[in-house]
C-alpha cells in the first residue's frame, strides 16, 4: 500500500500517513471517553459528598460503574493505542504494519465501548468495573468489554508487526530507543493481560446468556485480577515511557544508563502479574503462604523497578540540565526547569505524585496483614487515583500539549490556561487522593452510597474526622473535575480553532534515523558523565517517607483486635 | 543520544553502571527484602494475622449450621429500627460463632466477651460482601461458597458495627450488623 511520510518542522519527528491518522483517531476517541468519564466523576463526587448527596442509590451505582469502565478501560486504552503507534511507527520512522487491521481494532474498540455503555445506562448492569460474580450484568456488558479487548489485542499485534517492519526495512540501527522499548514492555504485558481477561470474561459472557451454570466466585476474583491489576501495569509501563519521552523532548535527556532503565522495564514484565494477588489478601480462598509469596517476593521486584525509574527519570533530567550549565547547588537544575511549559510541569507532577502518593500507598496496601486495615475502604480508590490519574492520566495529558502541535498541526489556544491546567488538575487530584486515603484509614467504605446507613436496622456514626475527609473529597474532587474539564476544553478547542501549523515536508519514502556518530559514542563513554546529587536527595526523601509510613501502619495494625 | 533514539553506543549493555545508581538499586532491593521478611515476622510474632482456615460450602449448608448455632445460643432478641426482630447469639467463650452475610443484612447479632478468643465462621448466601468491623477497622472479604473461619479476640468492650464494604446491590448501604463486646 502506498503511503507517505511527513517530517514535522518543529520536532523533526516523522509521521507515516496511516499511523498518523490512527494516532489522531485513537487520541480523539480517548478524549471523548474522558469527557464521559469526567461527567460521571462529577456525579460520583457530588453524591459521595455527604453535604450534597446528589443521586439516588440506583443511579449512583450505575454512574459509578460507568465511571470505572469509561476511565480505566476506554480513555486509557484508546490513548495507549496512540502511544503504541507513536513509539513504533513514529520513533522508528517506518510504515505501520497492516493498517487495515489497526483500523479493525479501532472500530472493535469503539463498538465494544459503546455496547458496554449502552448496557450500563440501560440500568441492568450496575455491577461496577470489577463485575464480581454471581452478581450478573446484561450479556452485552461483557460482550462489549470482550470486543474492546480483542480490538486492543489487534492494536498490540500491529505494534509488534511494526517493530518487525522497522527491523526489516533497517530504518534504525542498533537497539530500540528506550521509549519504544518501554512501549514494547507495555505491549507484552497487554498481551497476557488481555488473555487473562479473555479467560474470565468469555466464560462470564456465556454464563450471562445461560450457557454456563455457575462460575466460582473466588476463582472469578483471582482470574479477573489477572486482567484488572495487570492492565494497570500496562499503564505504568506506558506512562513511564511517556516520562522518558518528555525528558528526551524537553531536555534532550538521555537515560543515565540504558542497561538499568531497560532492566527495570523487564522486571515489570516478569513480576507484576503475580502482584495481582494483592487484591486477594483478605480473601478466604488463598493461603497465607500464597499471599506472601506472590505479593512480596514477586511484587517487590516490580516495586524495585518503579523505584529505579523514579530515580533514573529525574536523574536523566538533572544530568541534562547540569550539562547545560545549571550546576549551582543541589536544585538549580530543577528550579530553572521550564515550569511554565505544561508538557514538563504535568510530567513532573505526575512523577512526584505517582512516587510519593500512589507508589507508597500501593505497597503499604499490598502488604498481607496491613491490607486488612484498608481492604475495600475508601483508601483503595484514594490509592489508585494517585496512580492511574495523577500518574497515567496526567502524564498523557501533559504529552498531549506536545502532540497537538506536532501530530494535529494546531497551535494550543489560550496558552495561559494551558500553563495552569497541569497544576490545577495534578495538585487537586493529589490532595483528593490523600483525603480519600484519610477517609479510608478511618474505615469509610468505597462504593457506598450512604454514610448514614439509611434503612439499616442499626445506627452507626462515623467519626467526625471521616465526615471532614469526605467533605474535602467533595471539594477537591470538584476542583479536579474542573481541571480535567479544562484540559478537554483546551484540547478540543485547539483541534477546532487553534492556529493551523505547517505540516512540513512530505515524502513517499521514510528517512531512516541516521546512525550515531563515532564522536557521540565516545562522549557517551566518559567525558560527559555528571553526578546527580539533587536526584539522590529527592530519592532519599522518598525512601524516608516510604519507611516511616510503612511502619506507622504496622503500629496501627498492632492496635486492633487480635486475629489469627 | 536520547531516550527517543537508539542508544548511541551500540554495545550499551557493556557500559558500566554508575555507583550512585548501584547504591539506589541496592537500597530498593534491601528494602524489598525487609518488607518481605516483615510479613513473615508478623506471622510468627505478630498478633493480627488473617486466618488460613477456609472450607468450600454452599449457602444451604452454611445456613443450616448457622441456624443451629442461633437456635442454641440466642440469649435475647432485639428490635431493629425497621421493626425487625433480630436474635442476639452469645458465642461460647473459646467456641464457634456463625455470621451470615446476605442481601442486605448481617445475621445474627453476636455477643462476645473481652479477652476471649472466638472462631467466627463467615460466609455469604448470595453475592460477595465485605466484613468491615467499625470503628476497629478490620476488613475481610466474604465470598459465597466459601466458609472462612476467623479467630478473633476482642480487646475492648463496646458496641461495634459491621459495615458491608463490598458493593452488593441497591440496598448495600443498609447492610449494617452489630457485635457486642461485654
Amino acid at each position: 500500500m502506498a503511503t507517505t511520510y511527513r517530517t514535522c518542522p518543529v520536532s523533526g519527528l516523522q509521521f507515516e500517513d496511516q499511523a498518523e491518522k490512527l494516532m489522531r483517531w485513537n487520541a480523539v476517541a480517548g478524549v471523548l471517553w474522558l469527557l464521559v468519564g469526567g461527567i460521571t466523576a462529577l456525579l460520583v463526587i457530588l453524591t459521595r459528598w455527604p453535604a450534597i448527596k446528589l443521586l439516588p442509590a440506583d443511579q449512583f451505582y450505575l454512574i459509578l460503574t460507568a465511571h470505572g469502565i469509561d476511565m480505566l478501560i476506554l480513555w486509557i486504552l484508546f490513548f495507549e493505542m496512540a502511544v503504541l503507534y507513536f513509539a513504533s511507527s513514529t520513533l522508528l520512522r517506518c510504515r505501520l504494519a497492516t493498517p487495515k487491521i489497526a483500523w479493525l481494532g479501532f472500530w472493535l474498540m469503539v463498538v465494544g465501548g459503546i455496547m458496554t455503555n449502552v448496557a450500563i445506562f440501560q440500568g441492568e448492569s450496575s455491577v461496577m468495573f470489577t463485575s464480581y460474580v454471581p452478581m450478573q450484568a446484561a450479556w452485552h456488558f461483557y460482550l462489549g468489554i470482550i470486543l474492546v479487548a480483542v480490538g486492543a489485542l489487534l492494536g498490540t499485534a500491529v505494534f509488534f508487526g511494526t517493530l518487525v517492519v522497522a527491523k526489516k526495512d533497517k530504518t534504525y540501527q542498533g537497539s530500540l530507543p528506550l521509549v519504544s522499548f518501554g512501549a514494547l514492555t507495555a505491549a507484552i504485558i497487554a498481551t497476557f493481560t488481555i488473555l487473562a481477561g479473555a479467560g474470565i470474561l468469555i466464560p462470564t459472557f456465556f454464563w450471562s446468556v445461560g450457557l454456563i451454570k455457575e462460575i466460582d466466585a473466588q476463582l472469578y476474583r483471582m482470574v479477573w485480577w489477572g486482567l484488572g491489576h495487570s492492565s494497570q501495569q500496562i499503564n505504568v509501563a506506558a506512562h513511564v515511557s511517556v516520562w522518558y519521552l518528555t525528558a528526551a523532548v524537553i531536555f534532550g535527556a538521555k537515560p543515565l544508563s540504558e542497561k538499568v532503565s531497560r532492566f527495570a522495564f523487564l522486571l515489570y514484565i516478569l513480576f507484576l502479574q503475580l502482584a495481582s494477588a494483592h487484591h486477594l489478601l483478605s480473601d478466604p480462598g488463598m493461603s497465607a503462604e500464597w499471599k506472601v509469596l506472590n505479593t512480596s517476593y514477586f511484587m517487590y521486584f516490580a516495586v524495585m523497578a518503579s523505584m529505579i525509574h523514579g530515580f533514573t527519570v529525574p536523574g536523566a533530567i538533572e544530568a541534562a540540565q547540569r550539562r547545560k550549565g545549571y550546576t549551582n547547588g543541589l536544585f538549580e537544575w530543577l528550579r530553572k526547569a521550564p515550569w511554565g511549559n505544561p508538557v514538563f510541569s504535568g510530567m513532573f507532577i505526575s512523577l512526584v505524585s505517582f512516587g510519593f502518593l500512589g507508589g507508597i500507598s500501593g505497597v503499604v496496601l499490598g502488604t498481607e496483614q496491613i491490607n486488612m486495615l484498608m481492604h475495600n475502604t475508601f483508601y483503595v480508590p484514594g490509592h489508585f487515583h494517585t496512580t492511574v490519574v495523577t500518574g497515567t492520566t496526567l502524564a498523557f495529558m501533559a504529552i498531549t500539549y506536545l502532540l497537538v502541535p506536532v501530530l494535529f498541526r494546531r497551535e494550543m489556544i489560550l496558552p495561559k490556561l494551558c500553563q495552569i491546567q497541569p497544576y490545577l488538575f495534578g495538585i487537586s487530584m493529589s490532595v483528593l487522593g490523600l483525603v480519600m486515603m484519610g477517609a479510608g484509614t478511618l474505615g469509610v467504605s468505597r462504593r457506598h452510597w450512604d454514610m448514614a446507613f439509611s434503612g439499616a436496622p442499626f445506627q452507626y456514626e462515623w467519626p467526625g474526622a471521616a465526615y471532614l475527609m469526605m467533605g474535602l473529597t467533595g471539594i477537591f474532587g470538584v476542583i479536579a473535575v474542573i481541571g480535567g474539564g479544562l484540559w478537554i476544553l483546551l484540547v478540543v478547542g485547539s483541534l477546532l480553532f487553534g492556529k493551523k501549523l505547517d505540516g512540513g515536508k512530505v515524502s513517499d519514502r521514510p528517512t531512516p534515523i541516521p546512525p550515531s556518530t563515532q564522536a557521540a559514542s565516545a562522549v557517551a563513554h566518559g567525558s560527559d558523565h555528571v553526578g546527580v546529587p539533587g536526584t539522590v536527595v529527592l530519592a532519599l526523601l522518598l525512601f524516608v517517607c516510604f519507611v516511616l509510613y510503612y511502619f506507622v501502619n504496622w503500629k496501627y495494625l498492632s492496635e486492633v483486635w487480635l486475629l489469627s | 543520544m536520547s531516550a527517543i533514539l537508539p542508544p548511541s553506543d551500540r554495545l550499551w549493555w557493556k557500559q558500566p553502571i554508575d555507583k550512585v545508581e548501584w547504591a539506589w538499586i541496592a537500597i530498593a532491593f534491601v528494602w524489598g527484602m525487609v518488607m518481605f521478611v516483615m510479613m513473615i515476622y508478623w506471622h510468627v510474632y505478630g498478633k493480627q494475622n488473617l486466618s488460613n482456615e477456609a472450607y468450600k460450602t454452599t449457602p444451604e449448608m452454611f445456613a443450616a449450621k448457622a441456624e443451629k448455632f442461633i437456635a442454641e445460643n440466642t440469649i435475647r432478641t432485639e428490635i431493629g429500627l425497621n421493626g425487625e426482630e433480630i436474635p442476639v447469639a452469645k458465642v461460647p467463650a473459646g467456641g464457634a460463632g456463625y455470621l451470615i452475610a446476605r442481601l442486605w443484612n448481617w445475621y445474627p447479632i453476636l455477643e462476645l466477651e473481652e479477652g476471649q478468643t472466638y472462631r467466627i465462621h463467615l460466609s455469604s448466601m448470595d453475592y460477595n460482601h465485605g466484613f468491615s468491623l467499625q470503628p476497629v477497622n478490620i476488613n475481610i472479604q466474604v465470598i459465597p461458597g466459601y466458609e472462612h473461619v476467623v479467630k478473633m479476640t476482642p480487646t475492648k468492650k463496646g458496641t461495634y458495627a459491621i459495615v458491608c464494604n463490598e458493593y452488593c446491590g441497591i440496598g448495600h448501604h443498609s447492610m449494617l450488623g452489630r457485635i457486642y463486646v461485654k
